[in-house]
Formats: structure tokens, sequence, C-alpha cells
């Protein structure tokens, strides 16, 4: 019972990145792909920071009267990849856009079918 | 818009964990600019999907069977909110200690991203201006005339 | 055609006229208080890119592209850039590593203030701009069609 109430964290960011993983292999949309990638990664995101949260402690910013703080190196982490995530996000995108002026379709097997027919 | 209704979501779980940098920036950034980017492909693309006829199973076989593993692997894993953990011992305690006398800074993300580790965190810009770059050689030239 | 009196999206305007400059303000606000509370460079420059974002959307991309020309954009991301490399190089001019803060003042603690401070505009700089040059990007994409 201890494994469950301890380990639950783990087990929903599993969920969401079998969700996220499964849209990225299965879907055929290319923006749908780029959806799930964003779900994979913002359960990898929740799966650092709640791996930093420590009970009874509160966010680490020093203050009066308080000893017990969460750990701030996922924090860090994350931070930054946050935003380096949306910049990536946008460079597929932009990419999905070139690709669909060049091809006229955002669709997977389209695509390989233009390519191979010569 | 079920992508920022996401965001938010994630936003708000990480202020209940106590990263209260990493919702607002979260907040400031699944909110704002990955909705706005999903929204622009959007109109930009095909805006309706093609149906899909065949429903394929290899895929939720491969996903399942990872997802066991995963889970499998998970029993060795620290308890949730356990202060013990490895994690919480060694360089975060000389952080949290420390950085009062070694930086002065109260806030302890800033401490650690701009002073402990300043050198990752030049990288990481160098990341998003290439990314930029990248964005603005894909999507930047108006002036062509005609299909590219 | 419209009658000439009024823009049909008057509420929006005047909603947006009053919320932009606090919401610059407020993005300096974050950034200059990343020390004390939570914030810091990235929240700092993807805020003030909303804001852009707002009056884009609000007041026409024209507009909007007039203040943040291509040129400006690019220059003020390469600036953020040089910026950080710079203070990294001031303190290996110093005498100390590449980065360390220690050696930018004559007090330890001031010199990690300094660092801390130059660095966390270079960063606010850079994720502004490069938030924005990706918006315009897609948005005037649009445009040409």
């Amino acid at each position: 019972m201890n494994v469950l109430i301890g380990h639950y964290n783990y087990w929903i960011v599993i969920f969401l990145m079998m969700a996220g993983l499964y849209v990225v292999i299965a879907q055929g949309n290319l923006v749908k792909k780029i959806v799930g990638l964003n779900i994979f990664q913002a359960s990898v995101f929740i799966l650092f920071i709640s791996m930093g949260k420590v009970e009874g402690g509160t966010a680490p910013i020093v203050t009066q009267g308080v000893s017990l703080y969460s750990n701030p190196l996922p924090h860090v982490l994350i931070l930054t990849a946050i935003v380096v995530g949306v910049a990536t996000t946008a460079l597929a995108l932009a990419l999905v856009v070139r690709i669909n002026e060049a091809y006229r379709s955002v669709e997977e097997d389209e695509i390989h079918e233009q390519d191979q027919s010569f | 818009m079920l992508f920022g209704i996401y965001s938010f979501l994630t936003a708000s779980l990480f202020v209940t964990l106590d990263a209260v940098d990493v919702a607002f920036t979260e907040a400031a950034v699944g909110a704002g600019i990955s909705t706005f980017l999903m929204l622009s492909t959007l109109a930009l693309t095909v805006p309706r999907e093609k149906v899909r006829r065949k429903r394929n199973v290899i895929p939720l076989l491969v996903v399942t069977t990872i997802g066991a593993t995963l889970v499998y692997g998970t029993f060795d894993m620290p308890y949730f909110n356990d202060p013990s953990a490895p994690l919480h011992s060694h360089v975060a305690r000389h952080y949290i200690e420390a950085s009062a006398d070694e930086v002065g800074v109260p806030n302890l993300v800033t401490a650690v991203l701009a002073s402990y580790r300043s050198y990752d965190t030049l990288g990481e810009v160098t990341v998003i201006f290439t990314a930029g770059i990248g964005v603005l050689a894909l999507l930047g030239y108006r002036k062509r005339r005609g299909k590219s | 055609m419209r009658p000439p009196t009024q823009p049909h999206n008057l509420v929006l305007r005047i909603a947006a006229k009053m919320l932009i400059p606090p919401i610059l303000m407020f993005a300096l606000y974050v950034l200059f208080h990343g020390e004390t509370g939570p914030g810091g460079g990235f929240q700092a420059g993807v805020i003030f890119a909303a804001a852009f974002v707002l009056y884009a959307l609000v007041f026409g991309i024209g507009l909007a592209r007039a203040v943040a020309t291509e040129r400006v954009l690019r220059i003020l991301a390469s600036l953020g850039m040089l910026l950080y490399v710079g203070v990294g190089l001031a303190s290996l001019f110093a005498g100390a590593n590449f980065l360390d803060y220690d050696v930018l003042a004559q007090e330890r603690l001031e010199g990690q203030h300094l660092g801390i401070f130059l660095t966390e505009i270079s960063i606010g700089m850079t994720v502004a701009a490069v938030m924005m040059i990706i918006f315009f990007a897609f948005a005037e994409r649009g445009v040409r069609r």
C-alpha cells in the first residue's frame, strides 16, 4: 500500500508520457504529432518537479522563519526547458508550414507518396 | 483551445508542487505563445484533418509494453515527498545552505540559474537564439514572388 | 463600408491601450525582482513579447511591425547574447574563471549581484526578441497570401 501512495506521481507521469508517445507514433497528421511531443514534454516536466518536492517544504525562496525548502535544482532545469521547448516547437511548426507549402499536405503518408513517386 | 487549458492545468500543478518560478514560466509561455503557435500553424496549413480508416494495433501494443516496463522500473524509485531521497542530499543541500553566503540572493532558483549554473544558462540562451534564427530562415522572407 | 466614426473593435482597442503599458511595466518588474521573488529573465522576456503580441492582434501587424522592425529585433537578440558572453569574458580578464562573478566588483557579494543583474537583463532581451521574431514570422506568413 505504501508503494501505491509513494509512487503515484510516477504513474501519472508514465501515463501522460505514453499518451504523448502514442500520439507521435500512431497519428499521421504532422501537427498532431507535434502536439503529442508537447504532451510528452510536459509529462517529463511533471516528473522532475514532483521529484523535487519535499514534504513540508515551501517554495525555494529564502524567507524568515522557514527552514525546509523544496529542492531548487529541478526547478532550474525545467525553467529553461520550458522556454527552450517552446522555441523548438516553434521551429518544428515552421518546418510543418514549409512542408505544407511544398507538398500541399500535412499527412505523413501523402508526403511519403509524393516523395517516392518519381 | 485544449492546448491552452492543458498548459494552465500544468501551471497550477506546478504551483501546488511548490515550484512557483516554473509555474510562472509555464503559464506565460504555454497560455500565450504555444497556443498562438498552434492556432497559426493550423491557419497556415490545412484546417481539416484527413480521417483515417484503418485502426492500427501495433502502436497501442508498443506503448502498453513500454508503459508496463516503466511502471516496473518505478518500484525502486524514492517515494513522493520524501525528504531523505538522494536527490535532496548532496548538491542541492549545499546550494540551499551556502547560497546566502556565496551569492546573497533570496530566490534560490535565480541564484542557481544565474550564478552556480550560469554556463548552462548561456547554453540555453544560445539554443533559444538558434531557434529564432531557424524560424527566421524558414519563414522570414516576404519578398518572394510565386512559389518557393 | 463601415461608418467612419468608430472602428469595429472599439472596446478591444481601449482595453488594450489601458493594459499594454502595465504589462510592459510588469515585465520589467518581474525582471528586476527576480532575485527576491519568483521571476527572472525568462519570464520577463516572454511577458514583454506577449505585450507586443497583444498590440499586434488588436491594432494590426503593420503598426506593430513599425515599432519592432526586423532589424531592431535581430540586433536586440544578438545584443543579449553578446552581453552574456561579455560578462563572462569580463570575469576572464579579471583573472578568475569564465562567468565567475566574484571578481566583477570590489566585494564578493556586490560582484555576484552585478553579475546576476546583467545576466538576467541579457536573458530577458534575447528571449523577448526571439519570441517576437517567431510571432512576426508566423503572422506575416499568412499576410503574404
